[in-house]
């Protein structure tokens, strides 16, 4: 099985389609920067982007990717110089640091899609990402800048 | 961050520092030291040992390397500390290297939990800063022959004032090595108007060290250590605590490919402390593998003491136990004469209960051993890379678990994706531990999110009675609060049934409030799954039912509550606790005393804030509670919008916070934020049960956490800055969120919440 992750293309040999794709990232393909959370699509830790659109990579079996592209935080961009990396940067969003790839594979899918999100597009766009540490004012806000940035 | 490639060899420790440098230790007790055996680079073949502690290196290069010995979960510990005796020195921080440290009690205390690290450690970070720049000044002042008042260390130079020459700190590492070490306890230190990162009011914010790791998505959490020809295993544990398997099928889990191989570990029996909880291990070359072959396993299991836990039916055993008298554990005036004599017009009394919580770190428990065994198999030696908060503790349990010396096993800490005091608990680094010794290859271990919320130390669930008798001004003249819980030590030790006086002196029997007949006591209850301790601990419940009967009484009699607040608080004084067994968090009350001042403050400020009193519209309203935790002082005034239907949004929180001395206010921001999030988490959705023993919530759709669109949408926070001592901050913030944000709801609504979570109630109106 192939599989094109941030641009490179895989071979993935003796690996069961129904594998999660974040377990083949994460135990074969050595890309932990995914996290898991919750296995169950309920916590957004492991958000990668297939084709552009921001999937959870817990859920998604990687039979069914085949022909897509990838994307992980460690493909977002070459030198981790995202517009939302940057917000990241500029609004000391992480604590703990563990949820924060997730949320900015959300973030970035977001306003790739919405370049000038509202406070409510951000509500529906971020439901689906937990942060325990409690960042997420900062998020918002973060997103806001982000988006602003990725306009110029 | 130490990966597994960063052995703990001495050698490898050595490696660390160029030749030449001028390594400082600080160790605990100790002083001040120069560390003599990296003087040369063949060091490393000196007998001398090994030994750990605080230090700070200066190599020839300039590089400054600083031990960080606490963990890091989110606080920004790992940054604040040295950042500390960065700025002591006057080191240019792009020039720090953080060295995280393994676990070792000649580290000092590294158990990060109590909200305690700076108020431990901030003092020997910043004296081990002046005790370098001195020896710097010195070396410097020598060279240039002028005094050594004549000199100054800033931006990681040394410069003589008058003149204006210079010599970066790197050139004068050799001189350095050469001076006297200045006494750590009294080495001068900079006047704090000097402080220039580390203090209240910093010139920039300096960033967490870990920030571009993280923002990379190369930062190593405890999830992504990763050794060569490691396992990865998933355990299937007992359902209810003490519960045993019977049978389980081998043979169906090893069928599945990538399985490698099946281990049964032995059930753990009361007290259940840091063992691991035994059941059944799947390892397999991938996790996947793993969880598809722990679904095969098919066990048997059998029930043991706990299979009769219900925990409906415990709620009407506590609160029962919660209304019967009690050991008294403070007692002034004659409250009982006073409430039995009282009138039915002027008693009032309410029951308040807080369930089981789970900490739910986004990270789950996940810990990598390999452990070395002697040509029979006997483990010699074991070395780990886990999140965990407390790495001594998982020295010790792993070296029971092992037969082996606590110094044979070695801990490195990783990055923490959360903690909140579950990971204080290494049972889950001694089953990666036992599980190593028995494949014979390294085995990383991980908790799915149902094993962690199923097999937690859960925040303790407790009822608490609280009864006044009203007097004509409509405060209170009697008031007796009673509180029911399983204590942390049920865990620890058998038949532990009342609670602990460190967690009684949590916000109980040092309530702050100015009553003539105040009682407090403290009513037994069982334990049925592992109690443990989980962000502000048992200031939770008691913050929860004292700021809430407040508010009551409040309402009861007319009056505004910020303004009845004020009056029960009663006038600035030092609270005094003579016959009360109070810890204080192990200082003395002249240290840190129990100011009922610095307690208005915060909660007048935060009134001020949020512009208490003014208008809003129907269903809205806002709600206040302030408590002193950790040593510190917080107010909440939350700002609540409860729909027709019942739906509840929080869109603004006032948080007021008064730490003493802060040495990073903007990560001290973010725990408030951060704390905010967590106690709307616990208020609306936070609870733990089960029925015949087994927990029934299973993942975050049983036990939800606060979601973006649900929590506090603005969080504004302001710090106090006092000049008092640095108090805790990390869970300082927690307590009076649920209180104020309860309080609100029923000025906006008429509803009275006195059982958490919100989730349970219909809150439409």
């Amino acid at each position: 099985m192939n599989l094109r992750i941030n641009g490179r293309t895989h071979t993935i040999d003796g690996v069961d389609p129904r594998t999660p794709l974040l377990w083949v990232l994460r135990d074969t393909l050595g890309l932990t920067g995914t996290k898991y959370g919750c296995g169950m699509s309920l916590c957004g830790a492991c958000t990668v982007h297939v084709d552009g659109r921001a999937v959870r990579s817990c859920v998604t079996e990687v039979g069914t990717i085949a022909d897509a592209q990838v994307t992980t935080i460690e493909g977002l961009h070459p030198a981790a110089d995202h517009p939302v990396q940057r917000a990241w940067r500029e609004h000391n969003v992480p604590q703990c640091g563990y949820c924060q790839v997730g949320q900015m594979m959300s973030a970035a899918a977001l306003i790739a899609q919405t370049p000038a999100p509202t406070d409510e597009d951000i509500d529906r766009g971020m439901a689906g990402n937990l942060c325990r540490c409690g960042t997420y004012t900062r998020i918002r806000a973060a997103i806001h800048t982000a988006a602003k940035e990725a306009a110029k | 961050m130490s990966g597994p490639a960063a052995g703990p060899s001495r050698r490898d420790f050595l490696g660390l520092f160029a030749a030449g440098s001028l390594v400082l230790a600080l160790a605990p007790g100790a002083g001040a030291r120069l560390r003599t055996h990296e003087e040369s680079a063949d060091a490393a073949a000196t007998a001398e040992p090994f030994q750990p502690d605080l230090f700070v290196a200066l190599a020839p290069d300039g590089a400054l390397t600083i031990v960080a010995h606490r963990s890091e979960m989110g606080t920004g510990i790992r940054t604040a500390l040295p950042l500390v005796l960065a700025d002591e020195l006057g080191a240019d921080w792009k020039r720090v290297v953080l060295r995280q440290a393994v676990g070792d009690a000649r580290y000092g205390d590294q158990n990060t939990d109590g909200s305690r690290s700076v108020r431990q450690f901030h003092a020997r970070m910043r004296r081990g800063g002046a005790v370098l720049r001195q020896m710097l000044e010195a070396a410097a002042a020598q060279r240039w022959g002028v005094e050594a008042g004549a000199v100054r260390a800033e931006n990681h130079q040394v410069v003589h004032v008058e003149s204006g020459r210079s010599l970066g700190f790197g050139e004068l590492v050799a001189d350095a090595r050469r001076q006297a070490v200045p006494d750590l306890d009294s080495v001068a230190l900079r006047p704090s108007s000097q402080w220039r990162l580390a203090g209240p009011k910093p010139e920039r914010v300096v960033p967490i060290a870990d920030m571009d790791t993280i923002l990379n998505g190369t930062a190593t959490f405890g999830i992504d250590a990763r050794l060569e020809g490691q396992l990865f295993a998933v355990i299937a544990r007992p359902q209810a605590l003490g519960d045993t398997y019977t049978t389980f099928d081998r043979d169906g889990a090893l069928a599945v490919p990538g399985v490698v191989a099946v281990f049964p570990l032995a059930v753990s029996h009361a007290p259940h402390g840091f063992q691991a909880l035994g059941g059944v291990a799947v390892l397999a070359n991938s996790t996947f593998a793993a969880l598809e072959g722990r679904r095969a396993l098919a066990i048997d299991w059998k029930e043991g003491p706990n299979a009769g836990y219900d925990s409906e039916a415990y709620e009407r055993t506590l609160t029962e136990s919660a209304r019967l008298p009690g050991k008294v554990l403070r007692n002034e005036g004659h409250a009982l004469t006073q409430l039995s004599s009282g009138t039915p017009q002027e008693l009032f009394a309410a029951d308040y209960h807080v369930p089981l919580l789970a900490h739910a770190s986004l990270e789950p428990p996940c810990a990598l051993a390999r452990v070395t065994t002697d040509e029979l198999g006997a483990a010699i030696a074991c070395e780990l890379w886990a999140p965990t908060q407390n790495p001594q503790a998982a020295q010790g349990a792993v070296a029971s678990a092992l037969a082996i010396p606590p110094e044979s096993v070695t801990v490195h800490v990783t990055l923490l994706g959360g903690g909140f005091g579950r990971k204080s608990k290494p049972d889950f680094l001694v089953e990666a531990a036992l599980l190593a010794h028995l494949a014979g290859r390294p085995v990383h271990v991980l908790w799915t999110r149902e094993d962690d919320l199923q097999h937690d130390y859960y925040h303790t669930v407790a009822s608490v009675h609280m009864s006044a008798r009203i007097g004509t001004d409509g405060q209170p003249r009697a008031w007796l609060q009673r509180s029911a819980f399983p204590p942390i030590g049920s865990t620890f030790a058998p038949g532990q049934r009342y609670g602990s006086a460190g967690e009684l002196g949590m916000g109980f029997t040092d309530v702050p409030f100015k009553v003539p007949h105040l009682r407090v006591e403290n009513a037994p209850a069982d334990a049925h799954v592992r109690i443990g301790w989980l962000r502000s601990v048992a200031h939770v419940y008691h913050a929860f039912a004292t700021s809430c009967f407040a508010d009551e009484l409040a309402h009861r009699a007319g009056r505004d509550p910020l303004e009845y607040l004020l009056e029960l608080l009663g006038e600035p004084r030092h609270i005094e606790l003579p016959s009360v067994e109070y810890s204080n968090h192990g200082h003395s009350l002249e240290e840190y005393p129990i100011d009922v001042g610095r307690l208005r403050r915060v909660t007048e400020r935060a009134a001020e804030l949020a512009d208490w009193g003014r208008e809003l519209p129907a269903g809205s309203a806002l709600g206040i509670a302030s408590h002193r935790s950790f040593l510190a002082y917080c107010a909440n005034v939350v700002e609540v919008e409860v729909s027709k239907r019942g739906v509840v949004r929080i869109p603004r929180v006032h948080v007021v916070i008064d730490a003493g001395l802060v040495v990073h206010p903007e990560r001290v921001r973010a725990q408030m934020e951060g704390a905010a999030v967590f106690g709307a988490s616990l208020a609306l959705f936070g609870e733990i049960t089960a029925t015949k023993g087994r927990v029934q919530q299973t993942n975050f759709h049983t036990y939800p956490i606060a979601r973006l669109n649900e929590a506090p949408t603005a969080i504004h926070v302001e710090i106090i800055h006092h000049d008092g001592p640095p108090a805790g901050v990390g869970e300082t913030g927690v307590p009076p969120f649920a209180p104020a944000l309860c309080n609100a709801i029923f000025a906006a609504t008429g509803k009275r919440i006195r059982r958490l979570p919100l989730a349970r109630h219909d809150l439409s109106w």
